[in-house]
């Protein structure tokens, strides 16, 4: 069809056609736009997501709480002497994702371990206080971290991450 | 049908396919070489543009879907927040929305094309029948779409709507508690509404292809009403049908878009901004303007049983429409009694249409009553009887033979058909609107608007001083619930920063909790908090108002309006005038009498305004010169501030307002020159076929 009578205008002809399909095309392609946005968090989501505080005094040495920031569950261990001592005792080149425990924690609050609690295998929830480091220990398939949140054995490839906090006083974070 | 496809793909891997799936033979052969009559008008392309609808509308249905709530508690806000709160959503629900009235629009002409030109006749029975049943899919699922937002005119819809099957004789009760899984319309009616509503689409995508396949075994109807014999007669789909499609596709979108970027509650009724309240039944309950005719109908019968058996057999006597025209000559274009008559019934539907919207009492009775007689007569007297007297001009040879015989000089009647089509749809559309019209109350004055036309913005300063406003007299009484502290530093708001949402949130107290200890407490608001209500509930509420529910605001300017009258409403279309609910709110609150006029009977606890219907309204007059002090220098009088804050509660009620006309000016431009491209394309393509 296209070619029956192209000899007589060939340039305008093209254009035309060219022209009417880009057109098409852009129009196209900027309704995906929306279609596919919509499907991102909305506005009161990101609103929930905000900064939290929690009080840290209700927590004894060796507790630690479960809280939730985002959807994500985030554990705040009050660690004792020994565990604050086994976090650091381990040379860090031998360890699968090397981090110091210091750079995990806040100077001057180095009791208080702050992780996302979900485990970088798969995203079950480690149980606190469990497994052979004393830290935790995934029950889906078998990953466990120490008490620094760092993985040690297991299918897990990386640490717990450590969560955006900052301390407001002595007793008070504010996580995110 | 031009049989087994000749198609063979060169690729090496789709002809390995091909040979196990002929799917690309059957699409070649189905929309490529697809023999089409060359004959077609623009009439024609209104099944093109219903497919698109379909689309349309079960992809922007699906991804609702993934945002609304179908509970009785939930579902009302949870469209408000898809409105508010998700990327594009109140994008998707006006295309929904506005999308669901459009494809009613093209079903109606596409009928009408079939019945001018007797596109039902032998051998296309099965293919009208097929189109019947699609028809009646779409009452059903349009129906039970508007149910989903719960708002009042859903809610006593459902109500009604369903109550019509109680006039069944023995079961009608029992069909009913079927339908409603409850003693009333509630929770388990939505929960199925909601389930339907999402399964017929993809039950009329079926039949579709029913309709589709039956279409090109017996081929394309044309305006000639002769069959395609020869070669010279057709042309092929692609590209001639495809691009004339686009190109009438592309019109179309024109005018979707007015109503989804400009005009989005023009085709609503605003009481559905009203949440579902089983108590109270708004004062005109009209369906959408779609089902108008019909609900005439159905009105205009005296006895239920009978009501409801003529309107559902207004539909179904549709079905037998090849049986009832028996004329041999297809096309009412050489039928010049039939040609006058079917102008006639189209003039009977668009005033039963109208007359669905009217208060079902005096004049509009005796109306309804005649036209349903003719309705019905026109399909089981008039086509019988005409196919028997009547004396056809000669058919042309054949479709070749037509287009010779009218090249040049038909776009004429074309062009004001159109027009006379859009004028009836208009009438058609604006009838619901003049249902509430002389409700009582004296008709608010326009005012001027930032905020109205298509370049329309707020107004910051009248937002800021109007949201004081709020806080300091209407919050009172009134809540605020859908606007959270974080929409005032949102784009297209008042215009504070992210600091200043932040310390106004914090002026409020918020109930929080529970506790570690299971208690709830009290703290300092937040951006992601909503303005508290000033009552728990509403009978807390009622029981500090003399027995009256204050309204929550958030939607109150969509919420309220009065009927502009016939032919205001059609020239509201074109001006796009969408300001009755302010006009009206300005006027209600400056609207305010000491004294009644005489002979105005004043209840007890009531107090006279001129705007309110039935002018005695239980809020005492709000607002007084110098109540609220403005940091700006404004005017603090009473008109200042009904303006300052109904401008603010514009924004409440439609925060993307902004965004939505800058959008939509984007997309004109896109949609015209579009549409003129493929104009030109069309011509250039369309050149070789003369
Ligand atoms: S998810 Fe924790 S070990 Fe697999």
């Amino acid at each position: 069809m296209t070619t029956a009578s192209s000899a007589d205008h060939p340039t305008r002809r093209d254009f035309l056609y060219v022209a009417t399909g880009a057109v098409a095309a852009v129009g196209a392609a900027a309704t995906v736009w929306p279609l596919v946005s919509q499907m991102n968090p909305d506005a009161s989501t990101i609103a929930a997501g905000a900064p939290i505080e929690v009080d840290l005094t209700p927590i004894a040495e060796g507790q630690d709480i479960k809280v939730f920031w985002r959807g994500k569950p985030i554990y705040i261990s009050h660690r004792t002497k020994k565990q604050i001592e086994e976090a650091r005792k381990v040379p860090v080149a031998s360890l699968p994702d090397p981090q110091s425990d210091e750079s995990r924690v806040k100077a001057g609050h180095d009791q208080w371990l702050v992780v996302v609690g979900i485990c970088t295998h798969l995203g079950c929830i480690p149980i606190a206080h469990e497994g052979a480091y004393d830290g935790f220990f995934c029950p889906c398939h078998g990953s466990v971290y120490d008490t620094s949140g760092r993985i040690r054995q297991g299918p897990a490839p990386s640490n717990l991450p450590v969560p955006p906090y900052t301390f407001v006083s002595d007793t008070k974070i504010q996580i995110g | 049908m031009s049989g087994p496809s000749d198609f063979q793909p060169t690729n090496p891997a789709l002809k390995w396919i091909e040979r196990r799936l002929p799917i690309m033979g059957l699409m070649h052969s189905s929309f490529v070489a697809y023999p089409t009559p060359r004959n077609l008008n623009y009439w024609w392309t209104f099944g093109a543009i219903l497919s698109l609808m379909l689309g349309v509308q079960i992809l922007t249905g699906v991804i609702l879907a993934m945002h609304y709530t179908p509970h009785a508690d939930m579902a009302f806000k949870s469209v408000e927040l898809i409105v508010r709160d998700v990327n594009y959503g109140w994008l998707l629900r006006n295309v929904h929305a506005a999308g669901a009235s459009m494809f009613f629009f093209a079903v109606y002409i596409h009928m009408f094309r079939g019945l001018y030109y007797g596109s039902y006749k032998e051998p296309r029975e099965v293919l009208w029948i097929l189109g019947v049943i699609i028809y009646l899919l779409m009452m059903a699922t349009g129906f039970m779409g508007y149910v989903l937002p719960w708002g009042q005119m859903s809610f006593w819809g459902a109500t009604v709507i369903t109550n019509l099957f109680s006039a069944v004789p023995y079961f009608g009760e029992s069909i009913v508690t079927l339908l409603w899984g409850g003693y009333a319309v509630g929770n388990p009616t939505l929960n199925r509404f909601f389930s339907l509503h999402y399964l017929l689409p993809f039950v009329i995508a079926g039949v579709v292809v029913l309709h589709v396949w039956a279409l090109h075994v017996a081929g394309q109807n044309n305006p000639a009403g002769v069959e395609a014999k020869t070669e010279k007669d057709t042309v092929p789909f692609t590209p001639y049908a495809t691009i004339k499609d686009m190109f009438g596709v592309s019109c179309f979108l024109l005018f979707y878009a007015w109503f989804i970027f400009y005009m989005p509650n023009y085709l609503g009724d605003p009481e559905n901004y009203i949440p579902a309240n089983p108590a109270v039944t708004p004062a005109h309950i009209v369906p959408e303007w779609y089902y108008l005719p019909f609900y005439a109908i159905l009105r205009s019968i005296p006895n239920k049983l009978a009501g409801v058996v003529a309107m559902f057999g207004a539909i179904v006597v549709l079905a037998f429409l090849p049986w009832l025209d028996n004329a041999k000559t297809r096309s009412s274009k050489y039928r010049p009694l039939a040609k006058q008559f079917f102008w006639v019934f189209v003039a009977v539907c668009i005033g039963l249409g109208y007359l669905g919207a009217q208060p079902p009492e005096g004049i509009y009775v005796i109306v309804g009553r005649i036209l349903t007689v003719l309705y019905f007569a026109y399909f089981l007297i008039l086509l019988p009887l005409l196919s028997r007297i009547e004396k056809p001009r000669p058919v042309p040879n054949s479709i070749a033979d037509d287009v010779l015989a009218k090249s040049g000089g038909k776009a004429a009647p074309m062009v004001s058909s159109v027009i006379a089509l859009m004028v009836a749809a208009g009438l058609l559309f604006g009838g619901a609107d003049s249902a509430r019209a002389a409700e009582g109350g004296t008709k608010p004055p326009a005012q001027k608007w930032s905020f109205s036309g298509p370049f329309g913005t707020f107004d910051r300063g009248a937002m800021q001083r109007g949201l004081k406003v709020y806080k300091e007299v209407c919050a009172a009484c009134h809540g605020l619930s859908f606007v959270a502290f974080r929409n005032l530093a949102e784009a297209g708001g008042p215009g504070y920063s992210v600091a200043q949402a932040q310390a106004f949130a914090s002026d409020y107290k918020v109930k929080d909790g529970p506790n570690d200890q299971g208690e709830m407490f009290e703290r300092p608001g937040r951006p992601a908090d909503y303005f508290p209500s000033p009552f728990p509930n509403e009978q807390a509420a009622r029981a500090a108002n003399g027995g009256a529910f204050p309204p929550d605001l958030s939607l109150i300017t969509k919420a309220r309006s009065y009927g502009r009258g016939f032919p205001q409403f059609l020239i509201d279309f074109f001006t796009q005038y969408q300001e009755q609910g302010p006009d009206y709110i300005v006027a209600l609150l400056q609207g305010y009498e000491d004294k009644p006029p005489a002979g105005f009977n004043l209840p007890e606890g009531s107090f006279y305004n001129n705007y309110f219907p039935g002018h005695a309204i239980k809020m005492p007059k709000p607002l007084s010169d110098g109540q609220v002090t403005y940091d700006d220098g404004s005017p603090a009088t009473v008109a200042q501030y009904a303006k300052d804050v109904t401008t603010f509660l514009m924004w409440a009620a439609e925060p993307h307002m902004e965004a939505r006309k800058a959008l939509g000016m984007q997309v004109f431009v896109f949609l015209i020159l579009l549409t003129v491209l493929l104009y030109f394309t069309k011509k250039k393509v369309w050149a070789n076929a003369h």
